[in-house]
């Protein structure tokens, strides 16, 4: 069958499954987007390139399946690159396919010509330059096979417009991935499994620490069963919340610099970390002479690179982390390990009484109420929250208490501002029977605001909670910890974003009081389309527990005990 | 830290030099030599790759050159028993008088001279990266007018793996057990 490149492209598209494709088009992508008419192919036009690759990873990680995002040559192809970082950090598997100037241009500085597989070539997985018809079917495959596998991450493929336009002849088969570097992982060897059994049956303060891996590799039951059976707290990386429910007697909480005190104060107490899916990111380990002294690390990776990389550990099981700790459950002693989990529950101590939420109702709106709240209504129904970067990302990931895998979507490793918006109208894509809300401050959202137009476009009903407080507000935390309160640069205005959102169309909402917000939420909950709420939330609030960057894990900054210290009367 | 070298088997396509160079810029390591050819393989390049490094930066690099794609296998045979070859060539000024001793001085050393002008000879010489460096010393109270060196290449003694074959997937690789991080993720 003789098709042009352009043809072969979405033939193989359509038939590695993709359905929705978010994108912009522009010259030298012009054949392909020609081409997509006659195929089966849901594309969401976006308002900026960057969109559309968030929306592929909202999509991907909605879905556990790849996100597909199409863009034309230089500027168009350029915009995508923070979006392509960031999948690259989280793991997420995206493909990315950009125009190109005709192949004989290249090199010549031609209109809208830029070296995309020179730029990404340290933010992907793997890139190619297809200059010939011939090669889309196997770059496509390719792709396709890298992207998902092994431990997930964005390919693009930047094909010129020739090979777009030329024709061959088409053979799926003959396009099968062939990659010559291509090496399996190899299974774990008993003897490492076996050591690692003996070193975590012999623990008596053993703590895991449960990452994106457990979600990518689908693992959920088994960490489970390991934690049940040996009796053992599991604490949650950010990327890590879902994989056990937040309601599970074992899930301690989220650890890290604005992790929960007595999960910090576990670890750095333990005797036994197990990292499952994790890569020890600075973010969860503070300063790495003083981190965990006393714990012995086993370290369950599928990417060899990550082994030793901030932590030595004493032993490494690489490979999945599903098929990993299927064999190790065997080897696993039953245990109870009371005193353990019972000192756990005693550093809890004052945590609760300087929780935000015992504070008394002093008039003013907290985030933390709002996405408390907000958990409140909709936690019996299906609800991703996708969030943006900052203190609102940190609070939502404090209070908003998730039961399921793939429930918070959120850009960890790159910590992308602009994130939450686009990514949520992909997850929503990805599954349109559950609620979709995106939490943003109103810094990040001021950032990718123009995709509502694409929602409202492409009727894609995500409700969009801005957390507003007119600050970029971790940066303004930052200054006020670190550089005595001077705000450079951080206050922030922006529009009326209530007429804002009426402006594109999307019915909106302000509250300012915390009487008012549940009756926006189910408001917003209620109506059919897209929504916006304004919160306006206290302006100088602050994410505690913090540990400074680089301190000591259990050097945290609390919130003040408001009896002790403030001598309030709660 | 050490010296550690690498010997690198990569599909030879475009751009594959570029990736390998670019890794480790990206993973925050000073390549000291990199030397790039055919292996006796078609389609496959080998290079030799000197870094310095401990034993864990060591584990990490080879672990991250195994994520390219296009990385076929990676030895790290700084602790293996190996010929290990520097080729130079040294065009140092000299006139009629002093050509004799320059030349008894190539010889000294092992080396050869493969051009003479009325004011300048070339002296080649192959061998260990100390020896070269020897040789330069002592040629410099001559007037070392230019100088260009390949770079370490290296192979191990015995009976080796060979390079994998092109196209037909690492599986007549060996794995390499030690660092256990012989595949791609």
């Amino acid at each position: 069958m003789k098709l042009t490149g352009a043809q072969i492209l979405w033939e193989c598209l359509v038939r590695e499954g993709v359905t929705d494709i978010f994108g912009y088009p522009g010259g030298a992508i012009l054949p392909a987007y020609d081409a997509m008419l006659d195929y089966p192919i849901r594309h969401v036009l976006v308002r900026h390139e960057q969109g559309a690759t968030h929306m592929a990873d909202g999509y991907a990680r909605a879905s556990g399946g790849v996100g597909v995002a199409i863009a034309t040559s230089g500027p168009g192809a350029t915009n995508m690159v923070t979006g392509i970082a960031t999948a690259m950090m989280d793991s997420s598997p995206i493909v990315c396919i950009t125009g190109q100037v005709g192949s004989r241009l290249i090199g010549s500085d031609a209109f809208q010509e830029t070296d995309i597989t020179g730029i990404t070539l340290p933010v992907t997985k793997h890139n190619y330059l297809v200059t010939r018809a011939d090669d889309v079917a196997k770059a496509v495959r390719e792709a396709f096979a890298i992207a998902k596998s092994g431990r997930p991450g964005p390919v693009l493929i930047d094909i010129t417009k020739d090979a777009q336009q030329s024709s061959c002849e088409f053979d799926w088969d003959s396009a099968a991935p062939s990659v010559p570097g291509w090496r399996s992982a190899p299974d774990t060897p008993d003897t490492s499994l076996a050591h690692a059994a003996a070193i975590l049956n012999a623990a008596e303060r053993p703590v895991i620490l449960a990452g994106h891996g457990v979600m990518i590799s689908g693992a959920m039951d088994e960490l489970r069963a390991l934690a049940e059976r040996a009796q053992i707290p599991v604490a949650m990386t950010l990327l890590g919340i879902g994989c056990m429910p937040a309601s599970h007697q074992l899930n301690i909480g989220m650890m890290g610099m604005h992790g929960e005190a007595w999960v910090n104060h576990a670890i750095q107490e333990a005797d036994l970390l197990i990292a499952a899916g994790m890569r020890f990111d600075d973010r969860v380990t503070g300063n790495l002479k003083t981190y965990a002294p006393h714990a012995k690390k086993i370290h369950i990776e599928i990417d060899p690179s990550e082994i030793n990389k901030n932590v030595a550990v004493d032993a490494a099981l690489v490979g999945d982390l599903r098929a990993v700790l299927k064999r190790l459950l065997p080897l696993i002693a039953e245990g109870n390990r009371e005193q353990w989990n019972a000192h756990i529950t005693n550093l809890k101590g004052d945590s609760a009484v300087r929780d935000i939420q015992s504070l008394p109702d002093d008039g003013h709106l907290y985030a933390a109420h709002v996405i408390n709240d907000l958990w409140r209504a909709t936690r019996s129904t299906e609800t991703i929250v996708v969030t943006d970067v900052g203190q609102h990302q940190m609070w939502e990931a404090q209070y908003y208490h998730h039961e399921a895998p793939r429930s918070l979507i959120t850009s960890g490793g790159l910590g992308t501002m602009g994130f939450a918006v686009p990514a949520a109208i992909g997850a929503k894509r990805a599954r349109p029977d559950a609620e979709v809300w995106a939490i943003v401050g109103d810094g990040g959202f001021q950032m990718t605001m123009c995709e509502l137009a694409t929602a409202v476009q492409e009727g894609i009903a995500v409700k969009v909670g801005i957390i507003n407080n007119g600050y970029l507000g971790m940066v303004r935390q930052w200054q006020e910890f670190f550089y005595e309160r001077r705000y450079a640069a951080t206050p922030l205005s922006g529009p009326d974003f209530v007429k804002l959102a009426e402006a594109f169309g999307i019915r909106g909402i302000g509250v300012t009081k915390r009487g008012e917000v549940n009756p926006a939420v189910e408001e917003a909950r209620n109506h059919a389309g897209p929504v916006v709420v304004d919160f306006r939330v206290e302006q100088e609030d602050t994410v505690y527990p913090m540990v400074p960057a680089g301190a000591d894990l259990h050097a945290m900054i609390r919130r003040p005990n408001p009896i002790v210290e403030t001598g309030a009367d709660v | 830290m050490k010296m550690h070298i690498f010997t690198v088997y990569v599909e030879d396509l475009p751009g594959v030099l570029n990736r390998v160079a670019s890794l480790f810029r990206r993973r925050n390591f000073n390549i000291i030599s990199l030397a790039v050819g055919h292996s006796e393989t078609p389609g496959v390049s080998r290079m030799t790759i000197v870094i310095q490094t401990d034993d864990g930066g060591a584990q990490r690099i080879a672990a991250h050159l195994y994520k390219l794609i296009n990385v076929l296998r990676v030895e790290d045979i700084t602790e293996r028993p190996a010929v290990v070859r520097d080729l130079a060539l040294i065009k140092v000024s000299a006139d009629r008088e002093q050509r004799p001793p320059l030349m008894q001085l190539a010889e000294v050393f092992g080396a050869r001279v493969v051009d003479v002008s009325p004011q300048s000879i070339v002296i080649e010489m192959a061998g260990s990266e100390a020896k070269i460096d020897g040789l330069l010393e002592v040629l410099r109270p001559y007037g070392v007018l230019e100088m260009v060196r390949t770079g370490r290449v290296a192979m191990s003694r015995g009976v080796g793996t060979g390079s994998p074959a092109a196209g037909q997937g690492p599986t007549a690789a060996i794995p390499d057990t030690e660092t256990g991080v012989s595949y791609s993720v």
